[in-house]
């Protein structure tokens, strides 16, 4: 068979096995930082450091009662989680993690470190996130209970109002690129202005970086935006009424969206896998501290600010970050206009 | 390959679209159109403008399906948002069948019209253009120069449409 072919199919078997590693480490990551940030040591029996938490908590989920309530609606309820944790990793099909290699000369061509390869990759990624809503909200739907269907709604409210803004903070980084393709925009990001500062666009976009992320932790649902599973009003919003492995599909596919999120965003904003002293191959290295440290940050925004109302939310998502992505849309491209 | 997945993605198109209106429940209606779109996207796809397949996803089957559902669900539910449940029409009489069956009769001939011009042309289209159709500069070059007359006209459309359904929610309320 074709070598470039099979090493094209274990790339995307690798990148598959890491990303559900990726949301196993952010589980462990997780606790531990909330642990550190609240003067406590987390997690710490299982395995040296606690390491071994992770797997004893997906055991733990495994082996519970699968649970369905009598008025849920049957179908929907075993479909909703399945939808969310497929759209969480079909977003991740079209993000680069590496750049293009032959694994030192055992290739004929290069390959590309990505499951997918798609010339309007970050539009599909767009779509496919826009997906994900469809899982929390018929999981709400479905359950047949009042706080699932309020966190449904809210989710989907949320998910709507954030969806533009994240929109648009990636218009703006495709016309600074000049490419809808992701391996095309970290490649514009190579190099650094006089050898010092990286041409990463947060430089270019600190406004729509900032935009990207705030919009990225309303997408992924995640706090001070957790409104859909608000515990203190909704018990657990939209998982309410799922216990076991239908549980275990949801917080998977919060995981491997925030991971995604994080991913697109070194991508886009923070160069990507372009980084000082490495040499090109390494890069992925570079490309994982990277998304290591947004991970870090999504963690640390949750277990520092409190949620905020939720007319708020939708205030500040309408009347703050529209407009602000709007301006830096056109600013933007007041700018790239001239300049060529 | 590319015959299987065209079929694949074909039989879903007609298919949920036929059960989006032999079934009644009307969430599943929903959801079944999304399935459609999805299979019409496929079919872009297969067509090599996965610009077009992007945006069927990310307009119909994301955006305004999601408003839909919204809309079905809380229908549904009207013991949750009990204000709502005064705004149900009940569409129940021979006028909307009437109604239905003007329009089918329409989208008849309009199929027949469409069909009559494509059979006069080659299915496949222009060698030369095949490439250009699916990059997204040609199509946002097109769209504002050739076609920047109709582009203005809808956007005014949907302006006067949105001011239009702002309006009639406030009345309501």
């Amino acid at each position: 068979m074709d070598p470039v072919f099979i090493a094209q199919l274990i790339v995307i078997g690798f990148t598959f096995f890491m990303l559900l590693n990726s949301a196993a480490v952010s589980v462990y990551l997780e606790r531990k930082v909330a642990g550190d940030l609240q003067q406590r040591l987390g997690p710490n029996r299982v395995g040296p450091y606690g390491t071994l938490q992770p797997v004893a908590d997906i055991l733990k989920l495994l082996f519970k009662e699968e649970l369905r309530p009598k008025a849920a609606d049957a179908f929907l309820f075993a479909l909703a989680p399945v939808l969310s944790v497929t759209a969480a990793f079909a977003a991740f099909a079209v993000v680069p993690w590496g750049a293009e290699t032959t694994f030192f000369g055992l290739l004929p061509e290069p390959i590309k470190l990505q499951a997918g390869d798609v010339n309007v990759a970050m539009l599909v990624i767009f779509a496919v996130t826009s997906m994900g809503v469809y899982g929390i909200v018929l999981a709400g739907w479905s359950s047949n209970s009042k706080y699932s269907l309020l966190g449904a709604l809210r989710s989907s409210a949320q998910m709507i109002s954030y969806e533009l803004s994240y929109g648009l903070a990636l218009a703006a980084v495709l016309l600074l690129g000049n490419s809808l393709s992701l391996t095309e925009v970290v490649n514009a990001q190579a190099g650094s202005w006089f050898g010092v500062i990286p041409k990463w666009f947060v430089f270019l976009q600190p406004i729509g970086f900032l935009i990207f992320m705030i919009a990225g932790i309303a997408e992924t649902n995640r706090a001070p935006f957790d409104f859909p599973e608000a515990e203190q009003e909704l018990v657990a919003g939209y998982h309410t009424e799922y216990s076991s492995f239908s549980f275990a599909c949801f917080f998977l596919a919060e995981y491997v969206n925030m991971v995604t999120v994080s991913a697109v965003a070194t991508n886009l904003f923070l160069g990507g896998w372009h980084g000082p002293l490495l040499p090109e191959w390494l890069g992925w290295m570079w490309w994982m501290a990277k998304v290591l440290a947004l991970i870090y940050f999504y963690i640390w925004m949750r277990w520092t600010l409190p949620r905020y109302r939720y007319d708020q939310l939708m205030h500040f998502g309408w009347k703050v970050l529209l407009p602000a992505a709007v301006l830096n849309l056109l600013a933007t491209a007041a700018v790239v206009l001239y300049w060529s | 390959m590319d015959q299987v997945l065209f079929y694949v993605f074909a039989a879903l198109t007609v298919v949920a679209s036929l059960f989006v209106i032999a079934q009644r429940n009307p969430m599943y209606s929903v959801l079944l159109l999304i399935a459609s779109f999805l299979g019409l996207s496929g079919l872009y796809v297969l067509l090599d403008s996965p610009f077009a397949a992007v945006t069927q996803i990310i307009v119909y089957a994301g955006a305004i399906m999601v408003l839909f559902l919204f809309v079905v669900m809380l229908l549904n539910a009207p013991h949750e948002e009990p204000p709502l449940r005064t705004t149900i029409p009940v569409t129940i009489g021979g006028r909307p069948l009437r109604v239905g069956a003007v329009l089918g009769v329409l989208f008849l001939a309009e199929m027949a019209w469409a069909l009559s011009r494509l059979a006069r042309q080659p299915i496949g289209g222009d060698e030369r253009t095949a490439g250009l159709v699916s990059s997204v500069r040609q199509i946002g070059v097109e769209l504002f120069t050739t076609h920047a007359f109709a582009f203005e006209v809808t956007s005014v459309l949907i302006l006067v449409a949105m001011v239009g359904a702002v309006a009639l929610a406030k009345r309501n309320l």
